[in-house]
């Protein structure tokens, strides 16, 4: 088998994937799921490790969306591949620790440094990646829901365009007033869009802890989708669209929002921070950045990819991936990352950098998420967390578009998540 | 002259001449087909705990299989996505070469146009159709207001996703079959046609009665294969769907796809996969059967 | 035939020719208006590529971005070749299966004929973990061998050969026989040439087939070293990114342009020997 690897290395295979010649070499596997070429930023990071280890050398793999990435991950661990870290969904961490094939983070972490660099982070941020007291993954391209709007439009509208709305009651009023309509009395503005596929369940988890409610237990083994406080915030999402009429029916291309708010064919609109490069890059108008409206309070779920470190490879291996891992959550990188894409800095040092203080300094909007974070909470993630998204996904679409009210919806969703969770409490 | 054909070595035992041909396709088809198939059958009894043992379950999965409301949804959608877009590829694929195939005007420029579709990869038309299908920034919708038609959120209504995922098949398809029913009509024998359009005047009655039956292996050959896209061809699903809204355009390989590598469940996926395969079995054993007697193939 | 009814009919055939011309034209437009649209939102940035102002100016901005932000070149050759490895490797594999099943008699050739069928059905794209591991285990992840693997030995390709071959007239296999020709040297020299036309269709439908693929390559590939341009496009695109839609219209154009460029230049020749092959 590895004859027949050397002789593609040879012939069919490019060099690049092949040769290297360092004492340790890591592969690792990281998606990108913002626009932009963030491929080269990584690259350019990677690169300075390996300045800093000439003995350490690293493959670092573009794999595609994060469920790319993760079935590239499991295939390659399955079928012995060398990979020995990679950055997967923050949320698959009860399934990757329960398939044992991850490491606690605790297992390398001996020194003060390394422990003030574990406690380093936003505890925000480490809620999806800690277990039965361990830390399991650590925060890298994290991100967080706001909302993003349109402050010509508000200026047109007669509003304030500094004060966007900090409450439910005010987000209905505003987005009322910015539906803007033609002389045949179609709509050619909306007040607001909440993207309703692709990830359904994460925008829910903003209006469920707006509303005070959570949606699953710490621990992963229990959901909370049909008490009344959820049953409300469904019902909140699906008014904006049909009672306010500020929100258009049917569901919301994820995919597509963004070029609708650049087309201003929505006022306001509710986004990952991970987009905030490219709308502010794109947009002909003025563009906002405001935390999340709250009802009881306010609240948005994080979100993004956690670095992992996989039982795979040799101790020198592993303890090389932890090496890389410090450096690629450093502050100085994660300040560097935070400026190209938009994602969380990871650490409140990471905004202490001088490049962050003065690219904050430009681009104001950038520190909307940071402030956000005190008031965020975990997302979504449960053992068989792939399955028990689906159905709070399928649950929200079907209520979105009339198909059931939503508090039959989410008790059907309750139900079935209660059947596939009830083997996973002891 | 007996004697003479003996002395070829494989004249003798002819069958290790021709296990030796088969020898790479069977290779081959065992490791990649018959091996994986097997060891789905053997999965599919099996559930995996997570924690990398896996348990005796039995029929479990199947009994899961039953009343799995999403797999009943993507197979009562595959079945409707089947019905719709194979026989409508084939008609237009036929009516585009028939036209093509006479002398029409611009004639170059309409088989280009035809065929063009099928260059593209399917991601990529998905891509392209995605801002076509956009409610509000979409070409369709703006289309449409030009003639004071309301918009409509095409992707996001479960009445009107998997009827908009079957427009994007059958344009991407129907060109690609035109120039297999193109390349028949081209061959006909020409004295035939000849002497139909002396006993028979309608062009119809010509086109049912000659052409059609001397078309027959082209549109066997041309069923078969819009028949298995209908049931492997899912990549704009990913980009256009994800099968929403609430799994109105699932399809069977989709929600497969999802099972295995999103919710990570490899025995349930690959009970799915056994009952897709006797499905695909049933239907092309039952193609077969009812073309045996109209096409002469062997 | 009077001669009045003549000229009725020849009316009648002229307004029928007339209209069925024309509603092939309109079929052609719609089929090619989604291309014609995503060429313009290519030479259009921003919000000009969703809007349809003839007074915008246009711009190759777009194509400079797309070209900057993925290897297309790279992915064009990674697909070309992994593309005609398989179909090589497809069309040796299927004519000596074809070829077994259709002229030699040995027992059990009925079941081993059954055995090939059933792969008909089996698609390579549902038992893609399973085939993982497998590939994994030959160290060919990421390979263009890795790509085309699974896809080698085709039940279809193999079914269409023997119905060519069986369908050959037994007198030309009987007169190569007697010339000393042993099976293989009959096979290369009778039975190949002669099924032309079959190996003609076979190709368009693999080719057309694995160009598009998208599944399986996203799963075994990793790198810009064999990904295919098919999972390029869906990485540069994924609606994840919120993809500006004129630098995607770029994108896509400049990922189709070389298979573009070679159908207009060889149109006719490919038409003509499609047609005069043809498949019967």
């Amino acid at each position: 088998m590895l004859t027949l690897r050397k002789w593609l290395c040879g012939t069919v295979l490019s060099v690049s994937a092949c040769s290297v010649n360092a004492a340790t070499e890591l592969t690792m596997y990281y998606p990108v799921a913002v626009g932009g070429p963030l491929t080269e930023v990584v690259d350019g990071m990677i690169e300075k490790f390996e300045g800093q280890h000439p003995d350490i050398s690293v493959n670092a793999i573009y794999a595609g969306n994060y469920n790319d990435a993760r079935i590239k991950a499991l295939a390659a661990l399955k079928g012995g591949e060398p990979v020995q870290t990679s950055v997967l969904f923050s949320i698959d961490m009860l399934e990757l620790k329960d398939m044992g094939v991850i490491r606690p983070f605790d297992d390398f972490v001996k020194t003060p440094e390394d422990k003030a660099w574990l406690n380093s982070f936003y505890p925000a941020l480490m809620e999806n990646g800690q277990s039965e007291q361990k830390t399991w993954g650590v925060p890298f391209q994290r991100s967080t829901i706001v909302m993003y709007y349109n402050k010509d439009a508000f200026r047109a509208a007669g509003l304030d365009p500094e004060k966007p709305p900090t409450t439910w009651q005010a987000l209905r009023k505003t987005a009322a007033k910015l539906v803007k309509k033609n002389s045949a009395a179609e709509v050619e503005r909306w007040g607001l869009m909440i993207p309703s596929t692709g990830y359904p369940y994460w925008m829910f988890g903003a209006l469920t802890k707006q509303n005070g409610e959570r949606l699953m237990s710490a621990d992963g083994t229990q959901v909370n989708f049909n008490s009344p406080g959820t049953v409300e915030a469904l019902q909140f999402w699906l008014d904006l669209s049909n009672k306010d009429q500020v929100m258009p029916k049917g569901t919301i291309e994820w995919g597509t929002l963004r070029q609708n708010f650049l087309e201003q064919k929505t006022a306001m609109m509710w986004h990952s921070t991970g987009n905030l490069t490219a709308v502010l890059k794109n947009a002909t108008f003025d563009v906002g950045v405001a935390q999340l409206p709250g009802n009881i309070e306010q609240g948005s779920p994080t979100g993004g990819g956690n670095f992992y470190l996989f039982r795979n490879g040799s101790e020198q291996e592993q303890q090389a991936a932890f090496e890389l891992i410090k450096f690629m959550t450093s502050p100085e990188q994660s300040a560097q990352w935070s400026k190209t894409t938009g994602y969380v800095g990871v650490s409140s040092a990471a905004y202490d950098t001088e490049s962050l203080i003065d690219y904050t300094k430009k681009v104001p909007q950038a520190l909307v998420a940071r402030d956000q974070l005190e008031h965020a909470t975990a997302e979504l993630a449960t053992y068989q967390a792939g399955r028990v998204r689906k159905m709070l996904d399928d649950a929200i679409q079907s209520a979105l578009i009339g198909q059931q009210p939503p508090k039959a919806a989410l008790d059907s969703a309750q139900a079935q998540a209660e059947r596939v969770l009830r083997k996973h409490r002891s | 002259m007996r004697n003479f054909l003996f002395t070829s070595p494989w004249r003798r035992q002819p069958w290790v001449f021709a296990w030796l041909c088969l020898l790479p396709a069977l290779t081959l088809l065992g490791a990649f087909t018959y091996l994986p198939v097997i060891n789905s059958i053997f999965s599919s009894f099996f559930s995996s705990t997570g924690s990398g043992s896996t348990l005796y379950t039995g029929f479990d999965n199947v009994h899961y299989l039953a009343d799995d409301p999403v797999f009943i949804k993507a197979l009562t959608n595959n079945a409707w996505y089947a019905l719709f877009t194979v026989p409508t590829s084939v008609i237009l694929a036929l009516t585009m070469a028939l036209w093509v195939n006479q002398k029409l005007k611009g004639r170059s420029f309409l088989r280009l146009g035809f065929f063009l579709p099928t260059l593209l990869p399917m991601v990529a038309a998905a891509n392209v159709w995605l801002f076509f299908y956009e409610p509000n920034i979409g070409l369709l919708n703006r289309f449409l207001s030009v003639f004071g038609i309301n918009g409509y959120n095409w992707l996001g209504d479960p009445d009107t996703s998997l009827g908009a995922l079957m427009m994007l098949t059958i344009w991407k398809e129907a060109g690609f079959f035109m120039i297999f029913y193109l390349a028949a009509l081209q061959s006909l024998p020409s004295d035939l046609i000849e002497a139909a359009r002396l006993e028979s005047p309608s062009r119809w009655y010509r086109f049912r009665k000659v052409v059609m039956p001397l078309l027959a292996p082209t549109t066997l050959f041309v069923l078969i294969n819009a028949l298995i896209n209908a049931f492997k061809l899912v990549d704009h699903l990913f980009i256009l769907t994800k099968g929403g809204p609430n799994n109105a355009s699932t399809l069977l390989l989709y929600y497969i796809y999802e099972t295995a590598f999103s919710y990570l469940d490899q025995p349930y996926a690959a009970t799915q996969t056994l009952f897709l395969l006797a499905v695909l079995a049933l239907v092309s054993a039952l193609q077969f059967a009812l073309s045996r007697n109209k096409v002469h193939y062997q | 035939m009077s001669i009045n009814s003549a000229k009725g009919s020849a009316a009648s055939i002229k307004w029928f020719s007339a209209s069925n011309t024309l509603a092939a034209w309109v079929l052609a437009l719609l089929w090619i208006s989604p291309l014609l649209y995503m060429l313009w939102a290519s030479l259009h940035t921003g919000s000009a590529a969703i809007t349809f102002d003839l007074s915008e100016p246009i711009s190759l901005d777009n194509f400079q971005q797309a070209w900057q932000m993925a290897p297309f070149t790279r992915y064009l050759i990674n697909t070309f070749a992994s593309v005609s490895i398989l179909l090589i490797a497809q069309l040796l594999v299927c004519t000596l299966a074809g070829y077994a099943l259709a002229r030699v008699k040995f027992t059990g050739r009925n079941v081993v004929f059954v055995l090939i069928l059933l792969q008909l059905m089996v698609m390579p794209e549902i038992l893609i973990s399973e085939n993982y591991q497998f590939i994994a285990q030959l160290g060919a992840v990421d390979s263009y061998l890795g790509i085309a693997l699974p896809y080698i030995a085709s039940a279809f390709g193999i079914f269409l050969l023997r119905q060519t071959f069986k369908q050959m007239p037994q007198e030309l296999h009987d007169a190569a026989r007697i010339e000393g020709l042993g099976p293989l040297a009959i096979l290369v020299k009778v039975y190949v040439p002669l099924a032309k036309p079959t190996y003609l269709a076979y190709a368009l439908v693999s080719v057309s087939y694995h160009w598009n693929n998208f599944l399986w390559p996203l799963v075994i590939t990793n790198t810009e070293a064999s990904r295919p341009v098919t999972v390029g496009l869906a990485l540069f695109g994924s609606p994840e990114t919120g993809v500006d839609w004129g630098v995607l219209s770029a994108g896509t154009l400049i990922a189709i342009a070389p298979l573009l460029a070679i159908f207009l230049i060889f149109q006719r020749q490919f038409m003509q020997s499609f047609m005069t092959a043809g498949i019967k």
